[in-house]
């Protein structure tokens, strides 16, 4: 249970005398700050007659934020009319159209009936249980990792949950976020809560300077290049070190958005001044003493000094160079300058007869250079990296350049209407056009290519998002994950090129 | 849900790694809004071939692997997308077990909100249960949650650990939302405190 004590430390003593002395003083030992997020949505079950077993890690949490999409909801819509239960709370759901939404003829009717179908029930669904529906018209419509933090909905300390495993992206500012099932969907729906074993934490260390033309997305594929794809299974990381602190908020998103791709429950960066100047003024952030009151309990969101990790590790980026990924599963990554590994360098069986039916899948050969694969079509987006910020990394490559001619299309798709009308006063969609790129309306777009953003059979796209799985583009599609500066390298050199010669 | 009931089936082999819910069911196939129907495409880019055909290679198109209940595979099974519709296709594929070294966290949590029983085992363990299978198809195994057991005919039976409250729900066939809202009162008071 939360004491009673921690409203009026948090809130009024906190902020005036050292708080690392008195959490220990109340306490005993360092938290981190997951355990600071987690704790306080606990829901008491003490004394109740049904409530677990001490021994049993299973809690109820309660979820401050719910987005929801036209995919993963209209089974859990389903389910409660079925069981004839309410949404307990409609406020706090919000809804968007972004997974199968078309990036271009927005004015002319979804040509995909199916799709039409999905869209259509979620509007229906959010009109019958009074939820806040962005649809495809609304200046609000954006990819639901998008706008979250943009609308100000997405808050340092909250519980935000989503039937989409990149919510985790939400954790850059502090808040707990992950992606839940359709079963779960309708839990909070139902509850407001959810069901919750108590994950271990994690702290990546990412320490030193970033060099020149390598980015959060280098940081994040090198991780996952360390500790593979499932090296954080049932870990909520907490990333933290200069290089984080260094980074912008969108920065922080590109890197909580992947933790999934480490196997991570969730990722987390402990706010700091830039959260805080990145949160205020949105449209749902709190105003006035509300401000003041939320801003004084962020400042308390971070691990204490001693708090312990069940686990750690270290990144040194001042030696990172921009990563490309080459196979099938985001943990088969290399450096620009590196070479496709050789199958007798897999540690084991299983992961040597995974590389080699990556490499026929991709069309490659182990020791081919990361800098000769050709690409056919570039795809510059997805909740990964589509905020504006990526958008100036990509269009600071350009320089007046158009793409290659053996590059068929170059697709950049803004995560929102907001990122794609701040690009446009800026001018980074004329800078695009004038290469020879597209520029398309906010959507999830060819990340999973849900609508017709769809890489023909054996097609080699560059590309911002964050799954190169096997058909994930397309049927036969070959996807190389890259950060926005690597993939406009690469639509104007027609092949990988390395970001620091030209950063 | 329905409770679990023991299985009693040959085992289906997969073989690979890292099979991401991309695999399991293709992204083409997850317009449907209803959470039935979705095995037909289970596994569908390795099942079928670009005409449509079957792909006589896929373990799970051969003929002795066919209605299985349970599959074999390897690491991190079900990773990537928080899909339902993985295991919404594997269950109306017919399979209600699934043994690996380890599950991709959120396809782990979904399974059990659909009377799925993924069973984790040490590497070892899940190498043995691909020789039993190659060696002989149709061997018969019985999974046994109530005794977390996997009993191989005229075999050694496996032990498996799962966690209590899992156990019991699959068992039971429970409902997440039914148990939760047993604290109907515990979540209003939570909100009164913090003015949520």
């Amino acid at each position: 249970m939360r004491p009673p004590y921690q409203e009026l430390l948090e809130v009024c003593i906190l902020p005036l005398v050292d708080r690392v002395s008195v959490f220990d003083f109340f306490t005993g030992m360092g938290k981190t700050l997951f355990d600071k997020v987690w704790e306080r949505h606990l829901i008491n079950l003490e004394g109740h007659p049904a409530a677990p077993k001490p021994d049993e890690n299973r809690h109820l949490i309660y979820i401050d934020l719910h987005l929801i999409h036209e995919v993963t909801s209209p089974q859990a819509f389903d389910g409660l009319r079925l069981s004839g239960r309410q949404v307990r709370r409609p406020e706090r759901t919000f809804a968007t159209m972004d997974h199968n939404v078309p990036t271009k003829d927005r004015d002319k009717p979804v040509k995909d009936p199916i799709s039409a179908r999905q869209m259509e029930y979620l509007k229906k669904n959010c009109e019958e249980f009074g939820i806040t529906l962005y649809d495809l018209n609304s200046y609000n419509q954006g990819i639901v990792h998008v706008i979250g933090p943009e609308l100000g909905l997405t808050l340092p300390g909250k519980t935000i949950v989503c039937g989409d495993s990149h919510t985790s992206t939400h954790g850059a500012f502090g808040a707990l976020a992950f992606g839940i099932g359709t079963s779960e969907v309708e839990h909070v729906l139902a509850t407001q809560c959810l069901v919750q074993a108590r994950p271990k934490t994690m702290r990546v260390n990412f320490k030193g300077k970033l060099p020149k033309g390598v980015y959060a997305k280098d940081m994040v594929l090198a991780l996952i290049g360390k500790i593979g794809t499932a090296g954080a299974t049932g870990y909520v990381i907490e990333y933290a070190g200069e290089a984080i602190e260094a980074l912008s908020m969108e920065g922080r998103m590109t890197i909580c958005n992947m933790s999934i791709e480490a196997g991570a429950r969730a990722g987390m960066v402990a706010p700091d001044e830039k959260t805080f100047a990145y949160i205020k003024d949105r449209p749902y952030s709190p105003r006035g003493a509300g401000w003041d009151k939320a801003l004084a309990w962020w400042k308390t969101l971070k691990s204490d000094p001693d708090a312990k990790f069940d686990a750690e590790v270290e990144i040194d980026c001042s030696s990172l160079t921009p990563q490309v990924t080459w196979g099938t599963s985001p943990g088969m990554v290399a450096g620009i300058a590196e070479k496709i590994p050789e199958l007798a360098s897999a540690p084991d069986e299983v992961t040597r007869s995974s590389w080699q039916k990556a490499l026929a899948y991709m069309d490659l050969a182990a020791g081919q250079k990361i800098t000769d694969i050709k690409i056919d079509k570039v795809f510059i987006g997805s909740c990964t990296n589509s905020r504006i910020e990526d958008l100036r990394e990509a269009a600071a490559y350009v320089r007046n350049r158009k793409k290659a001619p053996s590059v068929k299309t170059v697709i950049v798709v803004p995560g929102s209407h907001r990122v794609k009308e701040q690009a446009e006063a800026e001018g980074l969609d004329k800078i695009f056009i004038a290469a020879g790129f597209e520029w398309r309306e906010p959507g999830c777009s060819m990340c999973l290519a849900m609508n017709d953003d769809v890489l023909e059979p054996g097609e080699r796209c560059a590309s911002t998002s964050n799954r190169n799985f096997e058909g994930r583009q397309g049927k036969g599609s070959r996807t190389y994950l890259v950060s926005p500066a690597m993939a406009t390298l690469a639509a104007i050199y027609g092949h990988f090129v390395d970001a620091r010669e030209e950063a | 849900m329905k409770p679990y009931e023991p299985v009693v089936s040959h085992i289906a082999p997969l073989d690979m790694a890292n099979v991401d819910t991309d695999q399991i069911i293709p992204k083409n196939f997850l317009k449907r809004i209803e959470r039935t129907g979705f095995g037909a495409f289970l596994f569908y880019d390795w099942r079928f071939k670009a005409d449509g055909s079957e792909n006589p290679d896929f373990s799970l198109n051969k003929p002795e692997h066919k209605n299985a209940r349970i599959l074999v595979t390897r690491d991190n099974f079900g990773c990537g997308s928080s899909r339902e519709h993985a295991p919404w296709a594997l269950l109306d594929y017919g399979f209600q077990v699934i043994i690996a070294p380890s599950f991709a966290d959120i396809f782990y949590n979904n399974c059990f909100q659909n009377g799925i029983l993924p069973i984790t085992l040490d590497s070892m363990t899940v190498d043995s249960i691909f020789s039993m299978v190659k060696e002989n198809p149709a061997l018969q195994f019985t999974v046994d949650l109530e005794n977390q057991q996997i009993k191989p005919a005229g075999k050694p039976a496996i032990p498996f650990e799962i966690a209590p409250n899992l156990k019991e729900k699959l068992l039971k066939g429970l409902d997440d939302i039914g148990w939760t809202l047993q604290f109907a009162d515990r979540i209003e008071a939570y909100e009164k405190a913090l003015e949520v």
